[in-house]
């Protein structure tokens, strides 16, 4: 590992061991922002406690080992981890020249979800089987490589000091690299991620400095489309379903809006200091659906109160506000780009995920970051936080 | 890293980038509030949704506890049938409402739809019976009936019959030992209603939806002994239903058992005497009316002197009381509520109403005693007695010359009690009453019980009244409006009840001489009860002390371990010595012996010397209708009441009937010899039944039938060990509860081999093909 680790390094005198340069005062080390990562730590020390509660009892998931999710969900972890140490090594602008190649990659996986190699869950052909009892979900990739992908072409010349903000081509180009993968997620339909990069992508062009009328018309060209996918009736009926129990929670507590009822019963019943870990009676009674992964949150709701909850709430809080710091404090448009692209991905997944559970956002299939059970939502996470590292940890290239 | 931008950065960029982070937190924030908003505002209410959720309830019903005799006979018990019920939550989720089901139900039990669609109906103002009174939630009764096969067919096809139940249920039985029925005071039970729900929701003994309670005589006034409490046990259960553990349980605990004083054999003899005397009523003619006797309603008591306990209580129009048990249908509802029904349910014991005539008597001579006027002394018996224009005759208009109030007794000479009533009468102020008036002969009514309730363990009972001053001028007061309006009405030429309202709206609220008269023979407005008069005559018989009747003996808890004997109580003594009652008793007997009952006793081979007898004949006249017959005997022992409603003389009446009885209990027979094998009861019980180590209560046997008791062996209960009257199941677990109903079941299995009900292996195979 050394002596590739040296090339990759970059840093600092050769001759200095690992050791020597981990711990020196102007190691990487020392530059990581240690809050997020705590903060990203804890939270996946509390997920990982979620999801244990959550499937040790679902016989008919866990094959009969109450440890079956938890076990899965920590080699996620780990591997995301490493993912991300690995990221932070190589470094957000060296894989600024790889980005087009991993673009065309998670794409290309994309594409393949709605061949016969994609497998349908819950109405969404979003996975993609890899044999082994292994599925990976090539939409949560595509959100790092749409940010990069967008970053790359809308900070080229700017960065390069051509311009001081993208022009209009620019940032065509830029929709252009967003609105091919939005399409491919379209036909899974896997609605929770095209909100996503929706957001995604309105950040990015906010964080580039593009003109305030693409800003506008983005939106304006988001409530059409929304207008048109329900008006042209595109939606599947459990879409609708969706929506129609989001509009109305009372609504047949026993069919359409079971989820979020159960969900909300599951929350509000925890109280201000929850059930006790283990000893939540809808958890262990599985009464809200897919509960390690989409509605993981109520696990915390109803087993740790909203002491648990809200500390959740907070960890996530700090989180986003250091990427914040990072993406203000970055001097290059690329990193600020990317930095925002990760801010808006983390805050409207989280908002939907936690929003959804709380009966104030319709339900869409998405995963609480870094808390759900789900590997590549777990891959993809810590990629992210990795760029945001190694945004803070990178000196700007001398302009 | 300065905050200041070195290069590639606008301002632009930057003000957006804060923009982003007020967006995002903002978010979190909301996110933060909607948390609290749910699991601090609103979390006690989600608390109350999650346990709902999670918990599941299963209502294992109570056994209701037995009704036995004092010899151990059930009068009232439980037994096994097979029962089809419809939910009618199920049947409205239909879309036709269930009509299919409810067609095919009727077929396969070989029912008439239309019986079987009302049976579901709920009950309301505008819905006559039959339809269903309790909670609409709680599985309806369809049939009780049901036969094996039906009840299979209905399980086996299942998917047929949605919200049809067949299962063995304990259902309320009423074995009418030898024949006797005790319809009115056993009483009889109905479901618990939702009103009675929610009222007793918060009590120490909350109702369940599946409750039948009692409704009148012993079933409601030991309800809460009898009943038990069901058992609930809360399961929690996942999304699917699937139990994952005993949230709480609590056993149902089985009602306690009631030993009555009630001998189930005196009871038949004096139902069927009762019944017999009433018959042969209706076939004598009645001079006054011009018509035969119409006997359409009567009582008898009888009571031990020394407690109060009742050993029989008959009342007639009799009825079935397994009539309302899974349900009455409307016919049968009719027959004991309608207009024409002679209204059944009542028990004339202790809510018929009459003037005591003659029977009265006794209380009279106490009065008159009291008043100074010596028991030996001299009256004149004229033939009749004339006041201020009006003329009292004698009975019969026969006179008896100088008599002592002995005599008068025995004779019953009115005009005796007319003289020193009138006496009375002008003692205390006559029409202008002086302040402090004694009132003797109203005094003693009241001290000897009359115008109130005896306390008998039955509910309803009613206080009849003693027509006294206060009473008259409260009745005056309620009615003079509608009186003196009468009045008015007639004007120049009024007819006779114009006239009557006339004298009622100027002077009803005084108590005049003709009142008097008239009260101090027990006629006119006196109204009392055959209890109250049993109470009265036993007291006589015991030295004075006038007990509060029961009928409840001894609450035996299911396992026989607390056996709590209901003592007797008091509510008075007789305001009279000794010597007084002494001379009274002496009378009496003479009435027994030579006086007016004398012709149904001491003179028809009652063997006075071997059992004191003492009677007292009463004819009560009431307006518009024929006289009420009364007899009130008792010996050493017991008392025996009763009486007769349009009926005839008391002893000419009723004398057959309590002689009956009385050769029943102490085994005297037609010569008058006494054939103690033959006694049902020389003795009062003072015994309780034995219990069993189970804390079942072993029936005492005859050794062999008699005669006239033994006319239906079939209806003996099945008392052997193996099924007890009242049987208890210990506490079971649900998943063991098919095998233990269907053992609890075996017991039973000869009644059902009677009744052509299911057998034992039948039952187990319905009751262990599903658990509840």
């Amino acid at each position: 590992m050394s002596s590739r680790s040296f090339a990759l390094g970059g840093y600092g005198p050769r001759r200095r061991s690992l050791w020597d340069r981990l711990t020196a005062r102007d190691s990487v080390v020392w530059r990581l922002d240690w809050i997020m990562l705590l903060s990203g730590a804890v939270l996946a020390v509390i997920g990982s406690l979620l999801v244990y509660s959550a499937t040790r009892n679902r016989t008919e998931l866990n094959q009969g080992d109450p440890q079956y999710f938890l076990v899965r969900h920590v080699i996620s972890l780990i591997i995301g981890i490493g993912l991300m140490i690995g990221t932070v090594w190589l470094g957000h602008r060296r894989l600024r020249s790889a980005v087009p190649v991993l673009y065309g990659v998670t794409v290309l996986l994309a594409v393949c979800v709605l061949t016969p190699l994609g497998a349908t869950i819950n109405g969404s052909r979003a996975w993609l089987n890899l044999g082994g009892g292994f599925t990976v979900q090539p939409a949560e990739f595509i959100k790092i490589t749409v940010i990069l992908g967008m970053a790359m072409l809308l900070a080229a010349k700017v960065d390069a000091g051509d311009q001081e903000h993208p022009d209009h081509r620019t940032v065509l180009q830029a929709l252009g690299v967003a609105a091919l993968p939005v399409l491919v997620i379209l036909m899974m339909p896997d609605l929770g991620s095209v909100m996503v990069l929706v957001f995604i992508v309105l950040a990015v062009l906010l964080a580039s400095g593009a003109s305030n009328r693409w800003i506008i018309g983005l939106c304006l060209a988001g409530a059409l489309g929304a207008v048109l996918v329900w008006a042209l009736g595109l939606l599947d009926e459990y879409q609708i379903n969706r929506f129609a129990a989001f509009a109305n929670p009372a609504l047949d507590p026993s069919g359409v809006g079971y989820n979020t009822n159960q969900a909300r019963i599951a929350i509000g019943s925890g109280g201000l200091t929850g059930k006790g870990l283990f000893e939540g009676t809808q958890t262990t009674g599985q009464f809200v659906p897919e509960q390690q992964t989409d509605f993981v949150f109520t696990v915390a709701g109803e087993e740790l109160g909203f002491i648990g909850a809200g500390l959740i709430l907070v960890l996530l809080g700090i989180l986003i506000w250091r990427a914040c710091r990072i993406a203000r404090e970055s001097t290059e448009l690329y990193s600020t780009i990317v930095a925002a692209g990760v801010i808006a991905w983390f805050a409207f997944q989280a908002f939907e995920n936690i929003g959804m559970t709380l009966g104030i956002m319709p339900v869409a299939g998405l995963p609480l970051p870094f808390v759900s059970y789900g590997g590549t939502s777990m891959f993809a996470v810590w990629i992210a936080v990795g760029l945001l590292q190694s945004i803070r940890t990178q000196k700007p290239i001398a302009a | 890293m300065s905050n200041i931008p070195e290069t590639g950065r606008s301002s632009r960029v930057t003000i957006r980038l804060i923009a982003i982070q007020i967006l995002v937190m903002s978010l979190l924030l909301t996110l933060g509030g909607r948390l609290w908003y749910l699991q601090i505002r609103n979390g006690d209410e989600y608390q109350k949704e999650a346990k709902g959720n999670h918990v599941q309830q299963v209502v294992e019903p109570a056994v209701r506890g037995a009704i036995l005799d004092a010899r151990g006979m059930p009068l009232a018990d439980n037994e096994t049938r097979l029962v089809v019920s419809a939910s009618r939550t199920e049947l409205m989720k239909q879309d036709d409402g269930g009509k299919a089901v409810l067609e095919r139900l009727a077929k396969v039990l070989r029912m008439d739809p239309r019986t079987v669609r009302q049976k579901v109906r709920l009950c309301d103002a505008k819905t006559p019976q039959p339809c269903w009174n309790g909670s609409p939630y709680q599985p309806i009764p369809v049939t009780d009936d049901a036969k094996p096969q039906q009840a299979l067919q209905i399980r086996e096809r299942s998917e047929d019959f949605p919200g049809i139940k067949a299962e063995p249920e304990a259902v309320r039985r009423y074995p009418a030992p030898y024949g006797a029925n005790t319809a009115q005071a056993l009483g009889y039970l109905s479901p618990v209603t939702d009103e009675e729900i929610e009222k007793a929701k918060d009590s120490d003994s909350p109702f369940l939806p599946s409750d039948e309670i009692g409704r009148s005589g012993l079933e409601r006034s030991y309800d809460s002994k009898l009943r038990g409490s069901s058992g609930v046990t809360r399961y929690e259960v996942d999304n699917l239903g699937r139990v994952m553990g005993q949230a709480e349980s609590e056993k149902a605990k089985p009602g306690s058992n009631l030993v009555t004083s009630i001998d189930a054999r005196v009871q038949a003899v004096a139902e069927k005497q009762l019944d017999q005397a009433m018959k042969k009523a209706r076939t004598e003619f009645d001079k006054n009316t011009g018509r035969n006797y119409k006997a359409d309603a009567g009582a008898v008591v009888v009571m031990e002197n020394k407690t109060g306990r009742v050993v029989a209580m008959a009342s007639n129009p009799e009825y079935d009381p397994n009539a309302w048990v899974g349900g009455i249908s409307g016919k049968e509802y009719a027959k004991l509520t309608g207009k024409n029904s002679n209204y059944p349910l009542l028990n004339r014991a202790i809510q018929g109403l009459a003037a005591p005539g003659s029977i009265f008597k006794v209380i009279s001579t106490s009065a008159a005693v009291k008043a100074g006027y010596p028991f030996d002394g001299n009256y004149d018996c004229s033939s009749s007695y004339e006041v201020g224009g009006q003329t009292f005759k004698n009975f019969e208009s026969k006179g008896y010359g100088n008599i002592d109030l002995g005599r008068a007794l025995e004779v019953s000479c009115d005009t005796v009690f007319y003289r020193l009533a009138y006496k009375e009468w002008k003692k205390d102020g006559g029409n202008m009453p002086k302040k402090g008036a004694h009132d003797w002969f109203y005094k003693m009514a009241h001290d000897y019980g009359l115008g109130k309730e005896t306390g008998v363990d039955l509910p309803n009972e009613v206080s009849g009244r003693v027509p006294d001053r206060k009473w008259k001028k409260n009745y005056w007061e309620a009615n003079k409006d509608a009186w003196c309006k009468q009045a008015k009405n007639g004007g120049g030429n009024p007819s006779y009840a114009e006239k009557i309202a006339k004298e009622n709206c100027a002077s009803g609220m005084k108590m005049r001489a003709g009142d008097s008269i008239n009260y101090s023979i027990g006629q006119g407005d006196t109204l009392v009860t055959p209890i109250q008069m049993a109470t009265i005559y036993a007291a006589l018989g015991n030295g004075g002390t006038l007990h509060d009747p029961t009928l409840g003996k001894a609450i035996v808890s299911p396992d026989g371990k607390s056996v709590h004997e209901i003592r007797p109580t008091s509510h008075g003594k007789l305001p009279i010595s000794d010597k007084t009652l002494h001379q009274m008793d002496g009378a009496l007997q003479g009435v027994a012996t030579r006086g007016s009952a004398a012709w149904r006793f001491g003179e028809a081979g009652w063997p006075q010397d071997k059992i004191k007898l003492r009677a007292k004949t009463g004819t009560a006249e009431v307006a518009g209708k024929q006289t009420t017959s009364w007899l009130a005997t008792y010996t050493d022992d017991f008392t025996v009441v009763m009486t007769i409603s349009q009926g005839g003389t008391g002893s000419g009446a009723s004398g057959p009937a309590v002689r009956n009885i009385y050769n029943a209990m102490y085994g005297v027979g037609a010569d008058g010899g006494i054939d103690k094998s033959k006694a049902l009861l020389p003795k009062p019980q003072a015994k309780l039944p034995k219990i069993s180590k189970d804390g079942t209560i072993v029936p005492q046997r005859d050794k062999k039938p008699r005669g006239q008791n033994a006319e239906r062996p079939a209806d003996a209960p099945s008392g052997s060990p193996s099924a007890p009257p009242g049987e208890q199941t210990p506490a079971e677990s649900p998943d063991t509860r098919g095998e233990a109903q269907a053992a609890r079941h075996e017991g039973q299995r000869q009644q059902h081999r009677r009744d052509g009900t299911p057998p034992a292996r039948e039952i187990r195979q319905l009751a262990g093909g599903e658990r509840r």
